[in-house]
């Protein structure tokens, strides 16, 4: 449905992916995992065809609903005239939003919880009713691929946890292929059946959560000693999770 | 604009309030209205306002009927096509404006920026030096215009790709060197006939509108304030950052070089037709702004009409204030200037409130 084979980018002498592949089928939603500068964005602007590849080859819908980290745009839209751009890429040059479209875009709104800001000026939301409505403006494009760079980064606790649950909703029906990077492991426990783990040293892991988000894995891709437990979660059912044993010093 | 209102409509219907979302229209377009009759109206032979809705009337319904009375002829022959450039002048500067802010992402940013003035005026200067007048100078401003955009267009482009950064740099580049070459023609220029002459027509002026430059310049103006206005919802699109337009299905730097290209035929056509006239471009798409909202399918055509009032009432102060006539370049930066002034401050003012 979406993905690369033996993908290979350069920035000038450097490699930033070395004959990647991998795939996501429709119905299967995928993390991207690794530290900071190792081309976890490359891989998803790559994917995306942003990046032009020295060689290999990308697979990917015409239209896929991508969600940035920040929205760049200096202009102050309302929520809803932002959401409603999600339908550009059906309307081509010169064509103009119809009725369907902005029901569509109230649509994609509902299923993220956003609609009471609609009418709101996206510039004055705080960063996780950005997403929120950045998340609604893919929805809004109805590709059935969902591309998030970075999603739960730059949000609190809470917002992390809404925004899982979003991504967990919206995989829950198996009807669309999704792919997020991701810097917590927790999190593509908690809503990926695959992951990509794309090492410091180069070379990737990719396979189901079970065999590539554990322990050994994630301590070569972060070169800290990683932990796995189990914990009661909110409905008392027991859950993994995943953490780094941060060693510190004692202070006396 | 029949399909404005439509737009304006589906946005409606989703907004609550009809009337909310037309009043800034309304206001404008009564601007425009009343603009318009003062300027058919007033100067140094005044015609009152009846007898001026008459004359036009008769016009309308009889146009084939022969011009005779005196003010039939300064209403029809001098101040209508006079008018009528006015306002498709401002209506495609203020357009040109809001197209290039919006792609630029910058709200700086207006025609002078990528160098098409600039180009248009040094084609201008030049034919006037050559003592080239009447259609073949109208022709050599047209064409410098667009040769300054693609110079841009060859400088800005590195490996193949053109960077917003790089377009501004080298527009600014092109529009100096050409500013100097402007110079240079003035400083050998002969002081007796030419210069003069150079000096007038780089400053703006409608004084010498007829029907038949109605005619030339119209078509420019009207196809690429057109073609911009059907781009309103696809300028929404590429004010995005280049990644996130590109995933709603644009083509951003195609896409861009459209529009820097009807951005330099509405240019070209206003400058070969009535010098430059400078400031509207960047103004007006932040008055209108502040009525009608970011959204370029209602920013648009508001600018557009707010344009044409703003450059009507301009220019007939520019011919009414005092005996001899105002450069227009002069007017729209006194009066353009105090007005961004207090726009700029009202919006940041407001924006630190929250």
């Amino acid at each position: 449905m979406i993905g690369l084979t033996d993908a290979t980018v350069r920035f000038g002498n450097r490699t930033v992916l070395d004959r990647l592949t991998f795939e996501v089928p429709r119905g299967r939603s995928l993390a991207i995992l690794g530290p900071n500068g190792r081309g976890k964005t490359t891989a998803l602007r790559t994917m995306l065809g942003f990046q032009p590849l020295a060689s290999g080859t990308r697979t990917a819908p015409p239209v896929v609903g991508y969600v940035p980290q920040y929205a760049s745009s200096n202009q102050s839209y309302r929520v809803l005239e932002v959401v409603v751009m999600g339908r550009a890429a059906g309307l081509g040059l010169f064509g103009q939003p119809r009725p369907a479209d902005f029901e569509a875009a109230h649509a994609a709104l509902d299923q993220v919880g956003a609609t009471r800001f609609a009418q709101d000026r996206f510039d004055r939301l705080s960063g996780g009713e950005r997403q929120l409505v950045l998340l609604a403006r893919a929805l809004a494009t109805g590709s059935d691929v969902l591309v998030l760079d970075e999603p739960g980064s730059a949000l609190d606790l809470h917002n992390q946890e809404r925004l899982l649950g979003l991504l967990g909703m919206l995989r829950r029906p198996r009807d669309r292929a999704i792919i997020f990077t991701t810097h917590d492991p927790n999190h593509a426990l908690a809503a990926a059946d695959d992951a990509l783990l794309m090492m410091p040293e180069g070379g990737c892991v990719f396979g189901p959560i079970a065999e590539t988000v554990v322990p050994e894995h994630l301590e070569r891709l972060y070169g800290v000693p990683m932990r796995s437990i189990q914990v009661p979660g909110a409905n008392g059912r027991p859950h993994d999770a995943i953490l780094p044993a941060f060693a510190g010093y004692p202070a006396a | 604009m029949a399909a404005t209102a439509d737009g304006v409509a589906d946005d409606v219907r989703h907004r609550g309030s009809r009337a909310g979302a037309l009043a800034p229209f309304a206001v404008f377009t009564a601007l425009l209205a009343l603009s318009v009759l003062v300027s058919l109206c007033v100067g140094r032979f005044s015609v009152p306002v009846p007898r001026a809705i008459e004359i036009l009337f008769s016009f309308i319904t009889n146009p084939g009927r022969a011009i005779e009375a005196m003010d039939e002829r300064i209403v029809l022959l001098v101040r209508t096509p006079r008018v009528v450039l006015a306002a498709f002048s401002g209506a495609a500067l203020a357009t040109a404006g809001v197209a290039l802010q919006g792609v630029f992402r910058n709200p700086l940013v207006s025609p002078e920026v990528l160098g098409i003035s600039q180009g248009a005026a040094f084609g201008g200067a030049l034919a006037i030096t050559l003592g080239i007048w009447g259609i073949p100078l109208l022709a050599v401003v047209f064409v410098s215009g667009l040769s300054a955009l693609i110079f841009v267009g060859l400088l800005a482009r590195i490996d193949g790709r053109t960077e917003i950064i790089t377009v501004i740099l080298s527009g600014m580049v092109v529009g100096s060197l050409f500013s100097a070459f402007v110079s240079l023609l003035q400083f050998i220029a002969d002081p007796n006939s030419s210069l003069p002459a150079i000096v007038y027509w780089l400053m703006g002026s409608f004084a010498t509108a007829t029907w038949e430059r109605v005619l030339i310049s119209a078509p420019g103006l009207l196809i690429g304030m057109g073609l911009l206005w059907t781009l309103r919802f696809r300028l929404n699109v590429l004010s995005l950052d280049d990644a996130e337009a590109r995933s709603l299905g644009a083509r951003p730097e195609l896409e861009r070089w459209m529009i820097f290209g009807l951005v330099a035929l509405v240019v070209g056509s206003q400058v070969a037709v009535s010098g430059i006239v400078g400031w509207i471009g960047l103004v007006i798409p932040h008055a209108s702004r502040l009525m009608v909202g970011h959204d370029h399918r209602r920013l648009l055509p508001a600018s557009a009409v707010l344009g044409a009032a703003f450059m009507v009432t301009i220019d007939t102060l520019a011919r009414t204030v005092t005996a001899a006539e105002i450069p227009l370049g002069v007017l729209t930066a006194i009066v353009g200037a105090p007005v961004f002034a207090l726009l700029l401050r009202r919006h940041y003012r407001d924006r630190s409130a929250r």
